[in-house]
């Protein structure tokens, strides 16, 4: 019985630590789609978790907080697409420009506005209610582990179904996956380029923003420096580990958010330095980018390594 | 009666280049008016300005008789111009249906209404004889069938004036024949078609007119049933062409180059080379004829060292070299020409000699010890771009700035640098002017009475043709027929390269049935 309550706590904490990357993960999907690589997310979730806790503090709600966090992810999102499609800037530097930009920037702003140096809590700031669903909520074992949870984690899931509706099913989806492939094909077949690559990267800050605010107010309402952690670029490896597809995508988050949520675990239990078992995400994911390396080589004839 | 199409004084320049000066073109509605030049006479500049892609510095463009202006391809689509690119405008992981509608798609509230794009476009393809499968991804396709899908992309978007940049460049003769039947029934329907091409076959057998581009000028326009493909030569190249011709038997001495039942998968993990058997004598020439795709490339890989055989041998004179890396291979005496020279033959980044002694500069004289002797090897350069007429101002200049001629008699120069044994060129004239290209021939022909073992890819009849001493083909990844110099004709190798059996194909007596106007 003990063991069963383990697993449901394991379970349950998964998905909490998954959410956040699942959100990010669609948004590098589509970036990933329309033929960007976006390591500007980090940057992205992070600005959404400053907002989130600063802008709920302020309306006194921590859903006005995830608005707002949406509203100016989506806004960073945009930024970032003027600078790397009509001002052509280069992609990669500008992405890591702007997580440093938000790095920096969050941290100065907790300084000057709230005098507080790493972390920051509003008092009278409550974190997002726990949504318990009707009925499956009370499914023994169950219930705990899928239906007790803060709304956004269901908003995460419902993200990647809507993310592969819309690239597999809509218009717009189309055209992004055709700039993706063929820029000079999809320009001559009339589609503007810049305009699809602003709806991608829009889309996906909005989605970045979401991601940061459930990391926020989701289930603390807190913010501290650095708060998102890589989150983000995990978010990219998993698209990458997916080769671009949303529901494999989605599997490797939750297979990241159960390493981190073991390492807690571990953590408690074990007596080997608790930074070994924070170390056991990211090794996931140069073992994986690895694996797949070579197992797209070996397809290629070229040799294992 | 006013023209369908008329373009007046149209002039482009890039920097250092006039692509277009002052070009006039005037087309008849329902016409097939040929546009013809060699490499960089700009007849691509100006069907990109026509369609919106680029933009002329100066003139005008007039569509039955009033003026257009097209600042980008929705525009020229929306005014009914369609065009067929030379590199394909598809995207291979979508269906045929989806690359059709791709920008106009059929959609209720932006989902895409995929039965009734896929209704449509199966209907488009039997109306006019294309038989293309909506539903399938245009990956699977063959090359032909690809060209038909773009073909589709205009009649879907009702295209009246079809532009088609050198449309038959990467066909058999045979879907060559089956593409000109669509175009002539397109024009029966009353639609104009702007033909791009250099090859003049092509021009005699279906267009009415040809307008002839030099160097960025129009220099005449011709009713082609008045002319003849050597004044049309002439025009084009600015003056009279004398074929190259391969002259006296081969005189075969040693075996230099010899490769036993090759097997080889391509990037997706498919076969792409199948029991590949062949040998080159010192002395002869082999043409190895076939359509691009059908396992060229993945062969000059296995050759170069860079792709990994499933099975098989490569021999190199009497040295068992299949175990051998690149440089050693070069070291017993292996030259290549690379097909794409951009891509895997030259770094444009780097100078002219950087270049010239790539495969050669680890060893003396030209180093020791690591240490590179640059005077030396400054001075080999400027010797080797004398011999070998790579015009440029000095060996201390960038490659990237070279024309493409020039380029690819670098390539050449280093590759003969080694005093190589075997020779493999593939493609060796592709996108060359014909000065350039009849430089290289004379090069391959002269190291061939040298004693070179030479292995010439192509997918070009006429080089392979007046070149070649014996000729195979490679199609889907096999060696398919040989033919003697004296067998071979344009009808035969163009059914081999289709994959068809010569044998059969006699029989049904479709040999004369599919010939190709000569």
């Amino acid at each position: 019985m003990e063991a069963l309550e383990l697993l449901t706590n394991l379970l349950a904490s998964t998905l909490r630590l998954a959410t956040p990357l699942l959100l990010t993960a669609m948004a590098c999907l589509l970036s990933y789609q329309v033929g960007l690589i976006n390591i500007a997310v980090e940057g992205l979730m992070l600005s959404g978790c400053f907002i989130a806790v600063v802008a709920g503090a302020q309306i006194g709600y921590a859903w006005g907080g995830v608005l707002l966090a949406c509203i100016v992810g989506a806004a960073m999102g945009a930024l970032f697409a003027l600078f790397v499609t009509t001002l052509r800037a280069d992609l990669i530097v500008t992405g890591l420009a702007m997580n440093f930009f938000v790095l920096g920037t969050t941290a100065y702003l907790l300084q000057i506005l709230f005098g507080v140096y790493g972390s920051y809590t509003p008092g009278d700031l409550k974190s997002l209610p726990i949504w318990r669903i009707p009925v499956l909520s009370e499914i023994p074992f169950l219930g705990k582990a899928f239906f007790q949870h803060p709304p956004l984690i269901y908003v995460s899931w419902l993200a990647i179904p809507l993310t592969a509706i819309l690239l597999y099913r809509t218009r717009a989806g189309l055209h992004i996956r055709a700039v993706g492939v063929n820029e000079e094909a999809a320009r001559t077949a009339g589609i503007s380029v810049t305009r699809i690559r602003y709806l991608a990267l829009t889309l996906g800050g909005l989605l970045c923003g979401l991601g940061g605010a459930h990391l926020a107010v989701g289930e603390l309402a807190l913010f501290r420096e650095n708060m998102t952690g890589g989150r983000g670029f995990i978010g990219l490896a998993a698209v990458y580990f997916a080769a671009g597809r949303p529901f494999l995508a989605a599997l490797a988050c939750l297979l990241f958010g159960f390493f981190e949520a073991l390492q807690f675990r571990l953590q408690t239990t074990v007596s080997i330095p608790y930074q070994f078992f924070q170390m056991l995400p990211y090794l996931m994911v140069v073992i994986m980018m690895v694996l797949i390396s070579v197992r797209e080589n070996l397809r290629r004839g070229r040799g294992g390594i | 009666m006013t023209p369908f199409l008329e373009l007046k004084r149209i002039s482009k320049s890039y920097p250092g280049v006039l692509a277009n000066d002052a070009v006039d073109l005037s087309v008849e509605a329902g016409e097939i008016h040929a546009l013809v030049g060699e490499n960089g006479a700009g007849k691509s500049t100006l069907m990109r300005i026509l369609y919106g892609l680029e933009h002329a510095d100066r003139g005008e463009i007039l569509l039955e008789g009033s003026p257009v202006h097209i600042p980008n391809p929705n525009t020229a689509i929306s005014l009914g111009i369609g065009m067929v690119h030379q590199h394909f405008q598809l995207i291979p992981p979508l269906t045929v249906a989806e690359n059709v509608a791709l920008g106009l798609e059929p959609t209720h509230h932006g989902f895409i209404e995929r039965a009734a794009l896929i209704e449509r476009v199966d209907q488009l393809s039997r109306q006019f004889g294309l038989e293309v499968d909506p539903t399938q991804r245009v990956q699977d396709l063959s090359v032909g069938i690809r060209q038909r899908v773009e073909i589709l992309k205009l009649l879907y978007r009702e295209a009246r004036l079809l532009i088609l940049d050198e449309p038959s460049a990467v066909l058999t003769p045979q879907e060559v024949e089956s593409l000109f039947e669509v175009i002539q029934r397109l024009a029966a329907e009353g639609r104009t078609t702007v033909f791009i091409t250099h090859k003049l076959r092509e021009v005699m057998a279906i267009c009415q007119r040809a307008t002839i581009l030099r160097r960025g000028r129009v220099v005449d326009v011709l009713h082609v049933a008045e002319t003849s493909p050597a004044e049309i030569a002439r025009l084009m190249v600015g003056n009279d062409v004398e074929p190259i011709r391969r002259q006296g038997e081969s005189q075969p001495a040693a075996r230099e180059l010899h490769l036993d039942s090759l097997s080889a998968l391509d990037d997706r993990g498919l076969p792409a080379l199948s029991d590949v058997s062949l040998s080159v004598f010192g002395g002869e020439i082999v043409g190895l004829a076939g359509v691009a795709g059908n396992g060229q490339q993945e062969l000059l890989e296995v050759l170069i060292g860079l792709r990994k055989l499933v099975a098989g041998e490569i021999w190199l004179g009497e040295t068992h070299c299949t175990e051998l890396p690149g440089r050693q291979r070069r070291e017993l005496g292996l030259a290549i020409i690379p097909e794409d020279r951009k891509l895997e033959g030259l770094s444009d980044a780097l100078n002219i000699w950087e270049n010239l002694v790539s495969t050669r500069y680890y060893r003396p004289p030209h180093s020791h010890h690591g240490y590179l002797h640059i005077g030396r090897i400054q001075n080999d350069a400027a010797d080797l771009m004398n011999q070998f007429d790579v015009r440029a101002s000095g060996p201390n200049i960038q490659l990237g700035t070279l024309s493409g001629g020039n380029a690819q008699k670098a390539v050449i120069a280093r590759e003969l640098a080694s005093q190589p044994r075997a020779l493999i060129a593939a493609q060796p004239t592709r996108g060359l002017d014909v000065g350039a290209a009849r430089y290289v021939h004379e090069q391959l022909l002269a190291l061939r009475a040298a004693g070179l073992a030479i292995l010439l890819i192509s997918a070009d009849l006429d080089e392979l043709l007046s070149l070649s001493d014996r000729f195979l083909t490679l199609f889907e990844g096999r060696i398919v027929g040989e033919l003697s110099a004296a067998e071979a004709s344009r009808t035969k190798l163009g059914l081999l390269m289709a994959g068809q059996d010569l044998e059969e194909a006699a029989l049904a007596g479709r040999e004369k049935e599919m010939a190709i106007p000569e």
